[in-house]
């Protein structure tokens, strides 16, 4: 019989140990899942881990993985701050595209004049949107206490629609021969987020994504409000006695994440995506929750887990192409990946123990 | 536009469509609130519930061996955030956001070969005399059996709720598990149950729009339908009867606006489009003033050292 012990303190070596151990968990039952398919799973665990940054094609693939890694990577620090503190900020990708409807808006607006200050003040625009559109559930919590989660993932949907509004309407490209979608701002020299250096992937999203890291790091370690964010995610009581105002703390973190969120839509958009179109909500928001989970909410952990999941987005393309794999078994492996990521998180705060016979609990 | 186009009797007897499988799942939530567990995967298990209904009734012929393998199929889903909460003893709002992830993979890897194929028709079931009542009558009772389970459904949990020793020693668990432990009961067994009757429910919901609402396969087709289905338990101050209020209410907005997109009222689709998602945020403002009535553990997690 198993039993369940309560560790006095959450166990440091498991806290390390098991999102390596969910990864090879999800590795095994992918591989599993990719057999059923008919695939053979060495070949297409092979393909999405390995051949994006060691196959002879690595030269193309590798920029790529900064250029998928950096939203996951700048939403996830918004959100883990959030998460921390028990503050379900779920509606990232409405933030994101929020963002980007903003950003791409300031542009199209000045089109076609060029100007130094155009990108700094579309990179304000789209994180003073995504900011605003947080907000709206952080304030009605602050005001009404209603649930966060519930509003920012309705927001999802408006921001979607809003979205399409958008590409077949206001900022449609009017010389776009009547299709839906914005100017493309690749060809638009003072918007477009070029990449850095040519050929590696590095564009001011990949930039923005580090310093956040940086930030969020010296924010949780060294600053008081992280502290209060993290005292009152493990205790509330502790952080009520402390004066941690929740008020003040749930503002902050939404609105952060937002801000964050909504420059991440930015970068994508004026970069690699180039216009507003209908299809421009890829699903980073909601994959940027399990990159922070499985970074174990610490800046640094997201970092690598943003890297693993670009990853998996490169390697299942590549299976896609080459072995046939359909796109949504890759969507099933990095949702498998946070099942096997919750489960596995027991060993952290508790013992496993093996008893003889049943005993009266 | 033209408004005359828009027939009262035809406009309410769709509201009961689509309200029911708003209904189905939030009264199945309801359950699972009741005894103190949050799951917010509903829209997982609603969409898995669609293409599992969708696949069965396709292959089969059958219908209702569709609606039963969505329910199965739904209940099979909640078993993994049950294990994950009840025995892992994990967050239930990650595990919940996980499970809609899940699901959504899950669906769409399931549905691949059944986009563009139709389903079998579902008989319709008139209630012999009451369908005969002019305007009611093609409202209430001219309908499929799955929106008279939905309503019996809901007078079931209500009863049951309310009037039997079940229905209290659930209540018990989820207003005070570690009372309800003292007292004998076992708290993660009871819970593990609601929570796979609670994704029978969403299953059936799913299956509703798959197959007999729309009655296709499309990747996503619930769209955010079991998230509504979330906010109606809260309006509803986790009453039943209230659920089918509500469900009827979020019914009525969704066809109102599909009927004014198409008798081309001045407002854009996308606008009306956005309408329900923006009076459930409306309602959640307007329901949230009062948290008396929510279960005193919901979303605490059970273990029995604690």
């Amino acid at each position: 019989m198993i039993r369940l012990e309560k560790r006095p303190q959450p166990s440091q070596l498991w806290t390390y140990l098991t999102p390596v151990l969910a990864v090879l968990l999800t590795m095994i039952a992918g591989g599993a899942l990719f057999a059923f398919l008919g695939k053979d799973p060495f070949e297409a665990i092979r393909t999405i881990f390995w051949d994006p940054l060691f196959s002879e094609f690595a030269f193309y693939y590798r920029p790529q993985l900064l250029v998928k890694g950096a939203p996951l990577v700048l939403i996830a620090i918004g959100l883990s701050l959030g998460f921390r503190a028990g503050i379900w900020n779920i509606g990232a990708e409405g933030q994101y595209i929020v963002g980007a409807i903003c950003g791409a808006g300031v542009a199209l607006a000045l089109y076609p004049m060029e100007a130094f200050w155009l990108f700094p003040a579309m990179v304000i625009a789209g994180a003073l949107g995504g900011m605003l559109w947080a907000m709206i559930p952080a304030l009605l919590k602050v005001k009404f206490g209603t649930n966060e989660i519930l509003v920012s993932l309705m927001l999802v949907y408006v921001a979607e629609n809003l979205l399409a509004s958008m590409a077949v309407g206001l900022l449609k490209n009017p010389e776009g021969f009547g299709f839906p979608g914005s100017r493309n701002l690749q060809q638009y020299p003072s918007a477009h987020n070029a990449e850095l250096i040519t050929g590696s992937g590095m564009h001011w999203g990949v930039v923005a994504a580090l310093i956040a890291v940086i930030f969020a790091y010296v924010l949780l370690n060294r600053h008081m409000l992280g502290f209060h964010i993290r005292l009152t995610g493990e205790a509330p009581r502790a952080a009520r006695f402390a004066g941690v105002r929740p008020a003040r703390l749930i503002l902050f973190c939404l609105g952060t994440s937002g801000a964050l969120a909504g420059m991440a839509g930015l970068f994508e958009v004026s970069g690699p995506s180039g216009q507003i179109g209908i299809d421009f909500g890829s699903g980073y928001g909601f994959t940027a929750i399990i990159v922070a989970f499985l970074g174990r909410l610490h800046p640094v952990g997201i970092l690598l887990a943003g890297g693993l999941m670009a990853l998996t987005y490169i390697g299942g393309e590549i299976a896609q192409s080459n072995l046939g794999l359909p796109s949504s078994a890759i969507q099933l492996f990095q949702g498998m990946l946070l099942f096997f990521l919750l489960a596995v998180d027991v060993l952290t705060n508790f013992r496993i123990r093996l008893t003889n016979k049943a005993e009266v609990a | 536009m033209d408004m005359s186009a828009i027939n009262p009797v035809l406009l309410l007897a769709s509201l009961i469509v689509a309200a029911t499988p708003l209904l189905l799942a939030a009264i199945g939530e309801l359950v699972v609130e009741k005894s103190g567990v949050l799951n917010l995967g509903v829209e997982g298990m609603m969409i898995t519930g669609a293409i599992c209904g969708f696949a069965i009734a396709v292959n089969t012929g059958s219908p209702l061996l569709g609606l039963l393998a969505a329910a199965m199929g739904g209940a099979v889903l909640s078993l993994l955030f049950a294990i994950l909460t009840q025995f892992a003893l994990a967050n239930q709002v990650a595990s919940g956001l996980a499970l809609t992830l899940f699901g959504l993979g899950i669906s769409a890897l399931l549905g691949q070969g059944f986009q563009g194929e139709k389903a079998p028709a579902f008989p319709k079931t008139d209630i012999p005399l009451l369908s005969d009542i002019p305007a009611v009558g093609h409202i209430l009772f001219s309908h499929d059996i799955v929106v008279y389970l939905a309503f019996l459904l809901t007078l079931g949990v209500w009863l049951v709720l309310k009037y039997t020793r079940v229905g209290l020693i659930l209540r018990a668990v989820g207003e005070n598990h570690d009372a309800a432990h003292a007292l004998g009961y076992k708290v993660v067994r009871i819970r593990v149950l609601a929570i796979m009757f609670g994704g029978a429910c969403a299953g059936l919901g799913g299956a509703y729009i798959s197959l007999i609402r729309v009655p296709q396969w499309t990747e996503g087709m619930t769209a955010g339908i079991g998230w509504i289905a979330l906010a109606l338990v809260v309006f509803a101050s986790w009453k039943p009867w209230r659920v089918l209020l509500g469900a009827c209410l979020f019914g009525g907005v969704n066809v109102l606006q599909l009927n004014l997109q198409a008798a081309g009222f001045a407002i854009p689709v996308e606008y009306l489009a956005m309408s329900p998602y923006l009076i459930t945020i409306l309602v959640l403002v307007i329901m949230s003033a009062d948290r008396s009535s929510a279960p005193a553990s919901l979303g605490r997690s059970f273990h029995a050292s604690q």
